[in-house]
């Protein structure tokens, strides 16, 4: 897979950054190249580091070249005119559009998994934080309504803050628009598997993530509804420190299972054979762009 | 009460004293100040009301003598009958639902509920809803489904209870179900914002073919103080958070988000329950009678298209 540096990582300007990782849940030191050779799995805690989405990509399909993305002009709008203390909503997009070379928080498109074509959707953390804003909303629905035209089964992996503060009420909205989506999609007798990576938070957790036929966590991902600032601002107290794992969230029941990154593409092409009509074939994928992966 | 309602309260009691110390009297001097105390009254509430701010209306939604849930549902509908439970957990009294009588047609009518007193609201969670209260609506969304009853809904929430044991039973699968279901169920459903609508908790009921609120009412994607966590990262600036969000039914009527707005009794929806349950009440026999002419498939494909269209982005070249 792709290995490129950017992002997720944390490091201490006393270590060669090329060299050394360090765990962000056990803080152990990892020689960089095994790292990556891991797939990035700490082989202290098991946790499972975070990937941008061409490395998403790169590790499910079977030839990345052949992923043929869509939607890829379609970006954030700024229809409160919103400002921060830190800084204009405009200037947070151009940021995040320069930082990750993506137009919005997700990357959408067509590809074979294991022979079979899937509509992928990949969030990209990198870009605000993975929220879902208005237009991360309208990819996510044209992903489950351009499976559905074509009879394809949707693969989503998730990596989110949550709604997108900076949009008020639309950011909402889009969870109740990306749910809508997911369940037509179920009406048609086509299956959603959603892989929740660390972390899947609030508005997308709660969304057209949690309504998934088969829900696969990421060892060690945090999965949660309400984050500390929103508990803490809420309740005017401190939110709990108990971890939300992806491991948690599996003994309270509510994901389908655990999967190690080295047998998700696997066990991804196993449910899928077993949920998806037979029938299916690969279709062109309408207003394909090129591959980019 | 609140700080700007603070004058109108004193001018409100200075015109009972007024009228009690005039007794039978019909000194015309009285009769002349009080008229002329009463013109005064109504000039300064209609100006307080005409410029409000974001922040008074996130207030007056808020008003412990705000009409809830409850209030609404004793005036709008005869023979009222709760219906309680998830049948799998508990239940949660910050959810009321039931199925009652309105304007002639069998409906079965949900909501968050808040309390007025302290013991109350502890009892109903301050209105944040526990996974077993969403599961109580979702379980009553099926039977007004099965048995071809249109669903009134009714959002007063600061949002979804955020403990340790809301997640535990599932908090966000609980709200995304519920929307999963109302999106495509098979019977008009009618939302109106009361009072506070606040972020995933308010939209796990907040999923219709119209949708309604109540003049001062606010509908937000995270409440001011939750907002301002996270942007400012302290919920002491949840005043310029509401400025912000644009979280006020004059808003959100001229960003698309909802169909209407219910005008409020003068002086906000506290000071005359009848009036603000009346106005409510036309608007949603209206619109029920509407809807319920719609074809089925009809319905559910418009609501669809409804919340598709929710949303503003832009094309760019792809990078
Ligand atoms: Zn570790």
């Amino acid at each position: 897979m792709a290995v490129r540096r950017r992002g997720g990582m944390q490091s201490d300007p006393d270590i060669p950054v090329d060299l050394w990782v360090t765990c962000r849940k056990c803080g152990g030191m990892h020689y960089r190249p095994e790292y990556e050779a891991a797939l990035r799995v700490c082989p202290t805690c098991n946790y499972h580091d975070r990937l941008d989405a061409a490395e998403r990509i790169a590790l499910l399909l079977d030839e990345p070249g052949r992923f043929q993305e869509i939607d890829a002009d379609i970006t954030a709008a700024d229809p409160l005119e919103f400002s921060r203390p830190s800084g204009s909503y405009v200037d947070r997009v151009a940021k995040a559009r320069a930082l990750t070379s993506r137009n919005e928080a997700i990357v959408c498109g067509i590809g074979p998994l294991q022979g079979r074509p899937v509509a992928l959707g990949v969030m990209e953390f990198g870009f605000i934080a993975g929220s879902m804003g208005s237009a991360t909303g309208e990819k996510i629905t044209r992903l489950f309504e351009h499976a559905l035209r074509h009879r394809l089964p949707v693969v989503t992996v998730t990596a989110s803050g949550g709604a997108r503060q900076d949009e008020g009420l639309f950011a909402l909205m889009q969870m109740a628009r990306t749910t809508a989506a997911a369940a037509r999609l179920g009406e048609a007798g086509l299956p959603h598997i959603c892989v929740m990576a660390d972390p899947t938070l609030a508005g997308v957790t709660a969304s057209f993530a949690a309504v998934a036929d088969i829900i696969i966590g990421e060892p060690g991902a945090t999965i949660r509804f309400a984050g500390s600032r929103v508990v803490q601002g809420t309740l005017r107290r401190r939110a709990p420190v108990e971890d939300h794992t992806t491991e948690w969230v599996l003994r309270q029941g509510m994901i389908d299972l655990v999967v190690p990154r080295r047998e998700l593409r696997e066990t991804l092409a196993r449910v899928i054979g077993h949920l998806a009509p037979a029938h299916v074939t690969a279709p062109a994928p309408m207003a394909a762009r090129a591959a980019r992966v | 009460m609140l700080e700007f309602e603070r004058d109108l309260d004193e001018l409100r009691d200075h015109i009972a004293e007024l009228e009690r110390d005039a007794g039978a009297d019909s000194n015309s001097h009285v009769v002349r100040e009080l008229a002329v105390l009463q013109l005064e009254l109504e000039a300064r509430t209609a100006d307080i009301f005409a410029h409000l701010t974001p922040w008074q209306r996130v207030q007056l939604a808020r008003h412990p003598q705000r009409p809830h849930t409850q209030d609404y549902i004793d005036r709008l509908c005869s023979d009222f009958t709760e219906l309680h439970g998830d049948r799998r957990f508990a239940d949660d009294p910050s959810v009321v639902a039931g199925l009652a009588t309105f304007e002639g047609r069998s409906v079965m009518v949900v909501g968050h509920q808040k309390g007025r007193s302290t013991a109350e609201n502890v009892e109903r969670n301050f209105g944040m809803a526990h996974p077993e209260g969403f599961r109580k609506a979702l379980r009553l969304f099926d039977m007004a489904e099965r048995f071809g009853r249109p669903v009134l809904t009714f959002l007063d929430t600061p949002g979804a209870s955020p403990t340790l044991d809301d997640e535990k039973r599932g908090q966000s699968w609980a709200i995304a179900e519920n929307m999963a279901r109302l999106a495509r169920l098979r019977v008009p459903v009618i939302v109106t914002v009361i009072g506070e609508g606040g972020s995933g908790g308010a939209l796990a009921l907040g999923v219709g073919d119209r949708v309604l609120m109540l003049e001062h009412a606010i509908y937000s994607v995270a409440s001011p103080e939750a907002a301002a966590a996270i942007i400012w990262r302290s919920s002491d600036h949840a005043e310029e958070a509401a400025a912000a969000l644009g979280l006020t039914a004059p808003d959100l009527l001229r960003a698309g988000l909802i169909d209407r707005v219910v005008p409020e009794p003068e002086g906000g929806a506290h000071r005359d329950f009848d009036t603000a349950a009346a106005n409510l009440r036309a608007e949603l026999a209206r619109m029920l009678q509407e809807l319920c002419a719609q074809n089925v498939d009809d319905l559910v494909s418009a609501r669809y298209a409804k919340f598709r269209a929710m949303g503003e982005h832009q094309n760019v070249p792809a990078v």
